[in-house]
């Protein structure tokens, strides 16, 4: 049924290399509108540097990356950020000084029509923009249960709260594909729950099309409705969760070969 | 409710400002402040001005730059030219040497703020020197011998331009385009991610940083009878580095305290010319010990009133949790 939608987003026969380093090699991947997909692979696989090619962080050495049929190719990232494409990052990279509210503003930023002139000369449409983003901001962090640190500093937030505070961030943005980078990395059982139900949420909300880098296989398995799993820079399968847990390529991939 | 505040604690410090203003100038006009103090407020204005479009630089947009004095030094220059050669007004002066500098700003910033750190440092620094010695090769200038230039910076001129220079700083810090900025100090990567253009957003703010050290400049120059090259050396671009260090990066009003602060204890050690750059450093060292994040911190006068007001709401937030 799905195949016959158009893809939201198509990787054909991506790669980029670093010197003589092939780090990601000839991956194939489509995403349709509304799915929830999942990338594993074991560490050093490439699944970072894969969402830093979709976000033009990296320019790919071969293949072409495109959303919605619009060629991607050597866009820079604030501009695809703008076109859809939204991430978190696995290390958290929020904007520390910056109170709760800021950060989500700072999203914001793109879609402001007050330029620089009428906010130093305080003209009434900088008051009216600010005011918009204001109102917008805090119903996003209602969503987020955040509402109350609002005035907080972003590093001041324990840390599960900055983990959420930064999917609510890439949000903002006002995404139709979200990339997410190790969302539930160094979360306890609880709120790793938590937050798949949280990312369940925001995609029947938002209409969302979500590609999750995760290292906790019961979680990925228990969400995604399809998996692709990297190793060394290439796609070795990708199927749907239980296709994946039996594929003996991907076991090899995580465990090992076998001896004898 | 909190808009309504910022506004109140705005039209406050306008009125202060102004009542100081006008104290100062019936001061003046008596006769009651000699010309030593005179001159030393012209410098505290020119400093102030100095430090608060480094900070904008530095301390908002996190891009590490010396090469100030460069700046300053177009400035002075662009507006010598045009009073003394040109015989423009002071005003237009005032402005043409804030654009020309701008413009400097923009040739330099657009290719040398894709690089960071160090190494825009660097860059910076160079960009300096190269002002400095070109200057030194234009005869109709004056060359190494400097330019004669009549005394027309007043206290009004001073104070109009710190008051510009301040409320425009002010005004684009709190706005979106500030956060942009701020996202950029904070983190290249993710402001990046989030859709903003940073590369535009730095280069504006060194645009809008020169142009008011262009302003200075013209202020700077016609505060003496004669501009020289040297006294826009690298060393005058740290002068004004320390200026924002010590005010605590990030803080507007830091950097303002800091002006008015160096300013009086360099003019107070001149009595004692042996000893005067051993206690500036020794000020400096003390300052930098005790007091690493800068006299304010990243924080700002203002936000010192509005805790009082919301530490109960702080109270009750740690109560909940």
């Amino acid at each position: 049924m799905k195949k016959i939608k158009t893809p939201l987003l198509k990787v054909d026969s991506v790669g980029i290399q670093f010197g003589g380093l092939k780090a990601v090699s000839d991956v194939n991947v489509e995403l349709y509108p509304g799915e929830l997909i999942g990338l594993i692979g074991p560490n050093g696989a490439g699944k970072t540097t894969f969402f830093n090619l979709l976000t033009g962080v990296y320019v790919p050495t071969e293949g072409t990356i495109s959303l919605e049929g619009e060629n991607l190719r050597k866009l820079p990232p604030y501009k695809i950020t703008q076109k859809g494409i939204s991430r978190t990052f696995q290390n958290i990279r929020l904007f520390s000084e910056l109170s709760v509210i800021d950060n989500v503003k700072v999203a914001y930023h793109s879609l402001s029509k007050h330029g620089i002139l009428s906010s130093v000369f305080r003209m009434p449409i900088h008051f009216k923009g600010e005011k918009e983003m204001d109102e917008k901001a805090i119903e996003f962090l209602k969503i987020f249960n955040l509402d109350q640190y609002k005035d907080e500093k972003a590093k001041n937030l324990p840390y599960g709260k900055q983990r959420r505070l930064e999917i609510a961030r890439a949000l903002a943005a006002n995404p139709k594909l979200l990339l997410l980078d190790e969302p539930a990395a160094g979360m306890n059982p609880q709120e790793t729950h938590e937050l798949m139900n949280l990312i369940a949420l925001i995609r029947e909300k938002f209409d969302l099309t979500v590609l999750l880098i995760e290292h906790d296989m019961p979680l990925v398995m228990g969400v995604c409705e399809r998996i692709y799993v990297l190793d060394h820079g290439q796609l070795i399968a990708q199927g749907k969760p239980e296709e994946i847990r039996n594929n003996p390529k991907v076991i090899e991939a995580y465990l090992g070969e076998e001896v004898s | 409710m909190t808009t309504i505040k910022r506004a109140k604690g705005f039209w406050l410090s306008i009125l202060l400002s102004l009542i100081f203003f006008a104290v100062v100038q019936v001061l003046i006009g008596g006769g009651s402040l000699n010309p030593f103090y005179q001159n030393t407020l012209m410098f505290i204005g020119i400093n102030i001005i100095l430090a608060a479009s480094l900070h904008l630089i530095i301390g908002i947009t996190g891009q590490f730059s010396i090469g100030h004095a460069g700046f300053l030094a177009v400035g002075a220059y662009a507006s010598a030219v045009m009073t003394m050669k040109l015989e423009m007004p002071f005003y237009a002066a005032l402005i043409v040497g804030g654009l020309a500098s701008a413009l400097a700003g923009l040739i330099i910033g657009i290719p040398s703020l894709r690089l960071k750190g160090d190494y825009l440092a660097i860059a910076t620094l160079g960009f300096g020197e190269i002002v400095r010695i070109m200057l030194l090769n234009i005869d109709y200038v004056g060359g190494a011998s400097g330019m004669q230039v009549s005394h027309l910076t007043t206290w009004p001129w001073v104070f109009a331009s710190v008051i510009v220079t301040i409320i425009v700083i002010r005004n684009f810090t709190s706005s979106t385009h500030g956060r942009a900025c701020i996202s950029i100090r904070e983190d290249e990567t993710a402001a990046d991610s989030m859709g903003i253009n940073t590369t535009y957003y730095k280069v504006v703010a060194f645009a809008i940083g020169a142009f008011f050290a262009g302003i200075a400049g013209g202020l700077y120059a016609h505060n003496f009878y004669i501009i020289q090259p040297s006294n826009f050396g690298f060393l005058k671009s740290f002068d004004i580095l320390i200026l924002v260090v010590l005010g605590g990066l990030g803080s507007l009003s830091g950097a303002v305290l800091a002006a008015i602060l160096l300013t009086v204890v360099t003019t107070f050690l001149q009595d004692y010319p042996e000893t005067r750059m051993i206690i500036y450093s020794l000020v400096l060292i003390v300052m930098m010990l005790y007091r690493p994040q800068g006299l304010m911190g990243t924080k700002e006068i203002t936000s010192m009133f509005k805790r009082k007001g919301g530490s109960s709401h702080e109270k009750n937030k740690n109560t909940a949790a």
